[in-house]
């Protein structure tokens, strides 16, 4: 074994798996899952001690899960464990608005009930989401969890990927997926570059629990700001993601909860009755980063890894969820003609499929979140202009029904309700 | 590992290392086959499923199949069928393809048979497989129903004999000889010879004088909006690929 080439062509091999996850967030572990069903060896490396993850009480963090990302979640067979606590949003009403005033009479409304395909999403809890993954990890018999383990290198070969972990183990797999968020190392290391801007926004991010019924509605008021959504979660509670400047965000943030909550009343008004503060409260600083490149040799990005978007639309975990369900069904069609599932080949594949839309993704909520997110009072009347014409005709409003349920573009097929 | 390289010098090896590169670059130098690759592997794998009741997505769908590639090239279908589970020679008529092959089949892990010989002379050795591969050679021979007839003796009885090539006509002139080879550059210029392009019935006609039984055809359709290759039942104006089996 003195040959290098020869050493080298030994561990490529047998590699110890078909594909190495980087990231046991939740887009890691859905395509570990997807590719898991269809017979592949995963190994899913994060970081993070898995202990940690498990059982946790509601903390304040929720997701928008479109209607085609529900469809790859029962694909998957992790609805079953969501529906009970998922809450379905049947309207979507979007409104212009300044702190202390009503809305404008212009707004948009969106009703599920113009399109045939049912609810346009649902609200699902991060924990409980979180829980499902790692349940359905630990059932299959095709996923390694190597939890509390970093990448520290990696080195793509003719035929296979090895991996270098903070033990100094190596790990060989034919494919590497970088689910590793937007400071991926994953891309990193294959020398994928990245572009990346910072809104000058937080989110700040709670739920709170109201006197009134939400009625399934999604409000969403474009304040000068930033934007504010009021998602419904189950029975009288509503996940709030409240975008501000940096400089309004820290001041709210260290302010205490009943002050907190004191800075968010005035913001959408009494619709909902009197409001009280459940769960912890989360900071995101809000920007965007998008790589210029989704693969390379051997190497596939997916989620905030390849694009991270403004959630001003909800739509950063659903963009994620088309990432997996694309790649998956070109690796899964890559299988059953006998290519290689890691060839630049194969891969350019998911990346043609992909970046187009995700880049279109970054550009709309940037243009959208430059427009809302100021006082500028001709921005102002032109956009309520906008959102009344828009309202105003049954086929554009469909259009944007269809967008916000995921159900525009090319739909891998686990969005189409398919199997894989 | 080291009784495959065996008295191979290392620089010959690196020669062939960065020739197999060349071949699986899907950028480079083979660009358009890469590029029709997928729609191929498609007809070819549902054809041999179909054919011998195999499920594609079972692992080793094509075990205890013996499949021949004839021209295989760098392995660009060898390869394939061989991660299916099926045990493959891949035989090709340049020489220097062999060696380029077999590095790469063991750089990705895979055992495949390669041969620097021919269909004729692998029958007069009575080789016998269950599949064989023909794909963009009929169309450079110079005796194509000699040719398909050695083609057929090295077929079982029952055997499947997949067959793709050019149509003649105007179209395919300047899609494949104006288009491929000048405009594009996909191929050099030379590769192919018009006159020696066959039409789909001429096709069926030598296949049945061989002594195949012709079962389908379709075409491959390049899609310059998508920018990909798809099967067409109607379209077989300039790529087409047929299906025929032998008599048992």
């Amino acid at each position: 074994m003195d040959n290098p080439c020869c050493a080298l062509i030994l561990d490529v091999m047998n590699t110890d798996t078909d594909i190495a996850v980087i990231g046991g967030g939740l887009n890691g572990p859905l395509l570990a899952l997807a590719m898991a069903s269809q017979g592949h060896r995963v190994t899913v490396i994060d970081a993070t001690a898995q202990s940690v993850r498990k059982n946790a009480a509601f903390d304040g963090r929720s997701y928008a899960v479109a209607l085609t990302s529900q469809r790859l979640l029962a694909g998957l067979g992790l609805w079953d464990q969501l529906a009970d606590n998922a809450q379905a949003m049947l309207e979507i009403k979007v409104t212009d608005g300044r702190a202390g005033e009503g809305p404008s009479p212009f707004f948009m409304h969106f009703d599920h009930a113009e399109i045939e395909e049912g609810p346009m999403g649902y609200m699902v809890q991060d924990r409980h989401l979180r829980r499902a993954l790692i349940d359905a990890m630990d059932a299959s018999d095709h996923i390694t969890q190597l939890s509390g383990h970093a990448v520290t290198g990696q080195r793509a070969h003719p035929a296979g990927i090895t991996l270098t972990l903070d033990n100094g183990k190596l790990l060989t797999a034919r494919l590497a997926v970088g689910a590793d968020g937007r400071a991926s190392g994953t891309a990193q290391r294959a020398g994928i570059k990245r572009i990346a801007w910072s809104y000058d926004q937080t989110a700040l991010v709670c739920a709170i629990e109201h006197d009134l019924p939400h009625h399934g509605i999604a409000h969403q008021f474009f304040m000068p700001q930033g934007p504010l959504a009021i998602l419904p979660l189950p029975g009288n509670v509503s996940s709030i993601v409240w975008s501000e400047t940096d400089a309004n965000a820290r001041a709210f943030n260290a302010l205490p909860d009943a002050d907190y909550i004191d800075m968010l009343r005035p913001r959408f008004g009494d619709f909902l009755g009197d409001i009280r503060l459940t769960g912890k409260r989360w900071t995101y600083p809000l920007g965007l980063s998008l790589t210029t490149e989704m693969v390379a040799d051997r190497v596939a990005l997916i989620g905030d890894a390849a694009h991270g978007v403004h959630p001003i639309a909800g739509q950063g975990l659903n963009a994620g969820m088309r990432d997996i369900a694309a790649l998956a069904e070109v690796l899964t069609d890559a299988t059953r003609r006998g290519e290689d599932i890691g060839s630049v080949a194969t891969l350019a594949r998911y990346q043609e499929w992909r970046r187009f839309d995700n880049t279109a993704l970054a550009m709309a909520t940037n243009a959208f979140n430059r427009l809302f997110s100021n006082d500028n009072p001709i921005l102002r009347i032109g956009r309520d202009i906008g959102m009344g014409v828009i309202g105003a005709l049954p086929g554009l409003r469909r259009g944007a029904i269809r967008e916000a349920a995921g159900l525009t573009g090319e739909l891998p097929r686990l969005m189409q309700g398919k199997p894989l | 590992m080291q009784a495959h390289h065996g008295t191979v010098d290392p620089a010959e090896v690196a020669k062939f290392e960065a020739m197999a590169a060349e071949w699986w670059d899907p950028t480079g130098k083979f660009k358009p086959l890469h590029m029709l690759n997928p729609c191929r592997l498609d007809y070819i794998t549902t054809q041999i499923a179909a054919e011998f009741e195999r499920d594609l997505k079972a692992p080793d769908a094509f075990a205890g199949l013996r499949i021949l590639d004839i021209g295989c090239g760098g392995g660009l279908l060898a390869e394939p069928m061989a991660r299916l589970g099926a045990d493959v020679v891949g035989a090709d008529a340049a020489a220097g393809n062999i060696p380029v092959a077999q590095v790469h089949a063991q750089q990705s892990g895979l055992e495949i048979d390669y041969r620097h010989t021919t269909a004729e002379d692998m029958a007069a050795a009575d080789e016998q497989f269950d599949v064989v591969l023909n794909m963009e050679v009929v169309e450079h021979v110079s005796d194509p129903l000699a040719y398909l007839t050695a083609c057929r003796e090295l077929l079982k009885p029952g055997g499947l004999h997949i067959c793709s090539t050019l149509n003649r006509n105007p179209k395919s002139f300047a899609m494949a000889i104006i288009g491929a080879e000048h405009i594009m550059r996909w191929l050099p210029k030379g590769t192919h010879e018009w006159s020696k392009f066959i039409t789909p019935d001429e096709l069926f006609d030598l296949l049945k004088r061989a002594g195949l039984e012709p079962v389908d055809r379709q075409g491959f359709v390049f899609n310059p909006l998508t920018w990909a290759w798809r099967l067409s039942d109607r379209d077989l104006s300039v790529n087409y690929v047929t299906a025929s089996l032998k008599p048992r």
